[in-house]
């Protein structure tokens, strides 16, 4: 790697971009003067992912003038040098020019946004917080967080919103990811974690993963799938969809969405009748099995082969490979999570594992597979309306005393616990809600039922947003404040195996930019709550989790910065600086339940909560493409990233009688929206599937149903009645939003107009190939 | 037999195209993919294949050999690489001789690109770009006995024909074990020469 010099570029280099370009997108993927910088200089800082719940291990390259210019691959433990292609980009985002640099600010909505200063933002901000609440009660104005930030800044959301707004609503858009998991893991171990490591994946004899497209989701993990395979493990795949992991499985089972109770609660009838379970274990760690037995024996493969739209050989199948395995493992995700019995259906995962004494040893257990990097962590500390730092209760009268002790307020201030994300959004339907401060998220693309979301959103009297990009949400506030991406600032994130790992600092922020960190605080000191929100940086925030998180099952005291950059990441709990922390759960057969055992519950199947009916026949169902993260706010402004996959498609059986790249047009009981159809004989006949991480007219969660788990609140984004039809042409993909000043994207650009995407998304059948 | 090289899985590729990003990041090529991704039974499945060039050893190179300015250099350890730069005429000879259709043109700059096996991180006992990231292992860079050392068993193939001519690669390609064929066959059969049927 040597210098280059400007003037002697090679015809080849794209620093040299075309006329009318401006940014990443344009120039294929590659910041303009990628290879101009001082390599020879350059320096690797070690880092983590910002993306999903794997948290691949990365060195950012840094040159001579302190600034991210690329990606190395590092030999962390997680990831063993492995990169997915939205790692490999990441970088690319953090000079990137739609980077927001200074405030915007507007008084209504039909006005454009100006720059303005800090103060002014901050100080209107705060105005507009006193108004709404001495008008309507402090309830009125909530908080909504988000699972892509540091542990410290959800901590520090969560005491923000009790202590310096004193408002109960707050929530964080991890509601929307894995709290279904959480729910069950809770009910039935007592304590909302995976139960063992990624390595133990490696070590397992049968691999089940339900719900889960872990080839394009949380394609490292992939490794150690290969990993087991490699030493003769078996794998079984549940999914409506043959993804790239099923098709190499052992059995798939293509199962119709929203019937993986009645699936499971099958298998385990199965695993009873012919005496596979393990009583021994049974009878010494678990209670309610009684009760789970008699429920499934309702579930013959006969009746759930009906409900599934499966072969009942398959489940017997299915059932002797889980239960006959020497160690089994099953993993699930979102498939299994986004269901109004989200909670439910975790719970039969973890009977199966439960009654096949799969649990606490290497090899053998569950865990779930986070979707957004601090998934697991954004969690913990208190972001979650009916939680508080350490996991606690915030119903639980001990609990808040303890937590008021540490933050130096009266009980009787503390809130009580607000209600989900989704919920808020309906009260600010009903104008109970009217003021809102977001960070670091995007529900206008990545909640269910579009049109409720903007109605609520539209019906607030003041919005402010924190974002480093525009996003389509932030585009709709009267207030964004421009603050750092994950390279920025240092942190931590805990992954999905509860393996808390350290984010460093790469680079410093441009100019006007802040950390959510410094926004918080400096809100809070405006309202009055600065003596209690004196944080200089993040490590003076984690200082202070630490000690809120002392002595209970979320426990991070002996989690200190220091011994994350030595070790490479611990997983909580972790009571003292000498523990070397707790990778795999349950190994002395004790759950974190008072009585020290495993709580099995009884679950009966139910169906959707969108009925079929003539009109709406099929099941729609969502989920995430390799190089798209969640709402898509990052990488669908980074070129190679859009390249890939430039828009959403509507994935149809062959039955249906479309050819690649008809415009199809999907309805449901919330409205209709066309793709281009991607016909392949990886899906059901009776389910059409739709990539989320796009806005409106193209944005799935504009057909989406927003019915909720009772228990976790998460949305039933994976199933819905729909029907499809023929259509005139597809609905084009909207520009990012950019703010004043930024260029719009131009309106000509290929990939957005394409009919289809120019490579095909996993080889599902289009013809055209770059 | 091959000494330390790439190896192609294409039954744990998952079409995730880090490769692709990978290979567009690193120095040599800088932001042009020398990798493509071929989905071979579309519609039908979701299987994935990556592409890379395979380093053909016997008979050495055709890229190079049809090279009419021999721009195109294959070094003692076997790695053929990219055209050089002020020798390319940029004239898709060796696009026209790959076998695997590999090499690139550049057509505004009229000058060829092909995969070089990452020269710049290989020679300094770094795996290519495109191996070190791949998720699941479908590119892997190391040598046969490393490659069963993690997958026991494991059969690969380095001799491809096309028609009556076999090509020996220094890339492998791993093969099912239990449908060894040696050789590999590779491309679609000839069935028409200028307007005459040849079949």
């Amino acid at each position: 790697m040597t210098a280059t010099d400007p003037s002697r570029a090679l015809p080849l280099d794209p620093s040299v971009a075309p006329p009318g370009t401006r940014n990443f997108r344009d120039a294929g993927g590659i910041p303009a003067d990628r290879w101009h910088a001082d390599q020879n200089e350059e320096t690797l800082v070690p880092t983590h992912c910002c993306f999903c719940g794997v948290q691949c291990g990365m060195y950012l390259r840094v040159d001579r003038a302190g600034k991210v210019f690329g990606v190395e691959p590092r030999n962390h433990d997680i990831n063993r040098m492995r990169l997915c292609p939205k790692g490999i980009n990441a970088y690319q985002q953090v000079n990137h020019p739609d980077r927001l640099t200074a405030p915007l600010m507007r008084r209504n909505r039909d006005e454009p946004f100006r720059e303005v200063s800090w103060e002014e933002a901050l100080d209107h901000t705060v105005a507009e917080i006193r108004r709404i609440q001495g008008e309507y009660g402090n309830d009125a104005f909530g908080l909504l967080g988000g699972a892509s930030l540091f542990s410290e800044k959800t901590y520090l959301v969560g005491k923000f919103a009790r202590v310096a707004l004193r408002t109960k609503h707050v929530d964080y858009n991890g509601r929307l990811c894995m709290v279904s998991a959480a729910g069950a893991n809770k009910l039935a171990f007592g304590i909302d974690r995976a139960g063992n490591p990624f390595s133990d994946i490696l070590l397992t004899d049968c691999l089940l993963i339900a719900g889960s497209n872990v080839g394009e989701c949380f394609p490292v993990m992939t490794q150690y799938l290969w990993g087991a395979r490699d030493r003769g493990a078996s794998l079984i795949v549940v999914d409506p969809r043959q993804t790239a992991i099923a098709r190499t499985a052992d059995v798939h089972v293509a199962l119709k969405p929203g019937t993986d109770s009645a699936f499971f609660n099958a298998v385990l009838h199965v695993i009873v009748a012919e005496g596979l379970t393990d009583e021994a274990y049974l009878a010494a760690h678990a209670t309610g099995w009684d009760e789970v037995r008699a429920t499934v024996a309702e579930y013959p493969p006969s009746r759930s082969a009906r409900i599934c739209g499966v072969p009942e050989e398959q489940i017997v199948q299915v059932a002797r490979m889980f239960a006959g395995a020497g160690k089994a493992m099953a993993w699930h995700a979102r498939g299994v999570e986004h269901h109004s019995q989200g909670v439910e259906n975790c719970l039969t995962i973890i009977n199966l594992c439960v009654a096949t004494g799969n649990i606490g040893k290497p090899g053998a257990g569950y865990g779930t597979i986070t979707g957004q990097g601090n998934g697991q962590g954004g969690r913990e500390h208190g972001q979650k309306s009916d939680l508080l730092p350490g996991g606690r209760s915030i119903s639980n009268p001990e609990h808040r005393r303890q937590i008021c002790e540490i933050w130096g307020i009266e009980e009787s201030e503390l809130p009580p616990a607000g209600t989900s994300m989704m919920e808020m959004v309906w009260q600010m339907q009903r104008a109970e809600i009217r003021g809102l401060i977001g960070i670091c998220n995007n529900p206008f693309v990545s909640l269910p039922n579009y049109a409720t979301v903007k109605e609520g959103y539209d019906t607030l009297q003041f919005h402010a947003q924190f974002d480093f990009f525009l996003s389509e949400t932030a585009a709709n506030a009267h207030v964004v404040f421009p603050v750092t991406v994950w390279a920025e600032d240092e942190g931590v994130m805990a992954n999905a195996e509860a393996r808390v790992v350290k984010h460093n600092k790469a680079q410093e922020p441009p100019a006007g930019v802040r950390t959510d960190t410094w926004v918080i605080c400096e809100l809070a000191k405006r309202l009055g709550a600065g003596d209690k929100f004196a944080f200089p940086d993040s490590r003076s925030v984690f200082e202070e989790l630490r000690i809120a998180s002392a002595g209970t099952v979320n426990d991070y005291y002996g989690i200190t910065y220091e011994r994350l950059e030595e070790t490479g990441g611990i997983s909580w709990p972790c009571p003292t600086t000498e523990h070397p922390g707790t990778p795999r759960l349950f190994e002395d057969g004790r759950t974190y339940h008072p009585d020290g055992r495993i709580h099995l519950q009884v679950v009966e199947w139910h169906p959707p909560m969108d009925p079929y009916s003539e009109e709406y026949p099929l099941s729609l169902t969502t989920g995430r493409t390799v190089a798209h993260f969640l709402s898509g706010n990052q990488t669908r402004r980074l070129g190679a990233l859009v390249e890939q996959t430039p828009r959403p498609w509507v994935e149809v059986h062959p039955s249906h009688g479309f050819r690649n790249g008809d415009p199809v047009r999907v309805v449901t009981r919330r409205g209709s929206e066309v793709f281009p159809a991607l016909v392949t004989e990886a899906i059901r006949p009776d389910t059409v599937f739709v990539p989320y991480h796009w806005p409106v007219p193209t944005a799935a969660n504009a057909l989406t149903v927003d019915a909720l788990d009772p228990r976790s609140k998460i949305p039933e984004y994976k199933v819905c009645a729909a029907r499809i039809e023929a259509a005139e042409r597809v609905d084009e993909v909207p520009a990012p939003p950019t703010a004043p000043g930024q260029l719009a994207y131009p309106e000509t650009q290929v990939s957005r107009t394409d009919p289809l995407p120019p490579t095909s998304p996993q080889g599902r059948g289009t013809a055209e190939r770059s | 037999m091959m000494g330390r090289t790439i190896f192609i899985d294409p039954g744990r590729c998952i079409g995730c195209q880090a490769c692709v990003s990978a290979c567009r990041e690193c120095d040599s090529h800088r932001g042009k993919s020398m990798i493509h991704l071929d989905y071979p039974d579309e519609g039908h499945s979701v299987a994935s294949l990556p592409t890379v060039c395979m380093h053909c050893e016997d008979p050495v190179a055709p890229c190079a050999e049809v090279c009419p300015a021999d721009a195109i250099l294959v070094t003692a350890d076997g790695v053929v690489q990219q055209a050089d730069t002020t020798r390319c005429i940029g004239c898709a000879n060796c696009v026209n001789a790959c076998p695997f259709g590999v090499p690139k043109i550049d057509l505004q700059a009229k000058l060829q690109m092909k995969c070089n096996l990452c020269y710049d991180r290989t020679a300094y006992g770094l795996a290519p770009m495109c191996a070190t990231v791949c998720p699941t292992g479908a590119l892997f860079y190391g040598t046969i006995d490393e490659l069963r050392a993690e997958r026991p068993g494991v059969q690969v193939a380095d001799s491809f024909t096309f028609g009556s001519t076999t090509v020996t690669t220094g890339v492998a390609m791993v093969v099912p074990a239990d449908k060894v064929q040696w050789p590999v066959p590779g491309g679609l059969p000839v069935v028409e020469i200028n307007g005459r049927d040849v079949r």
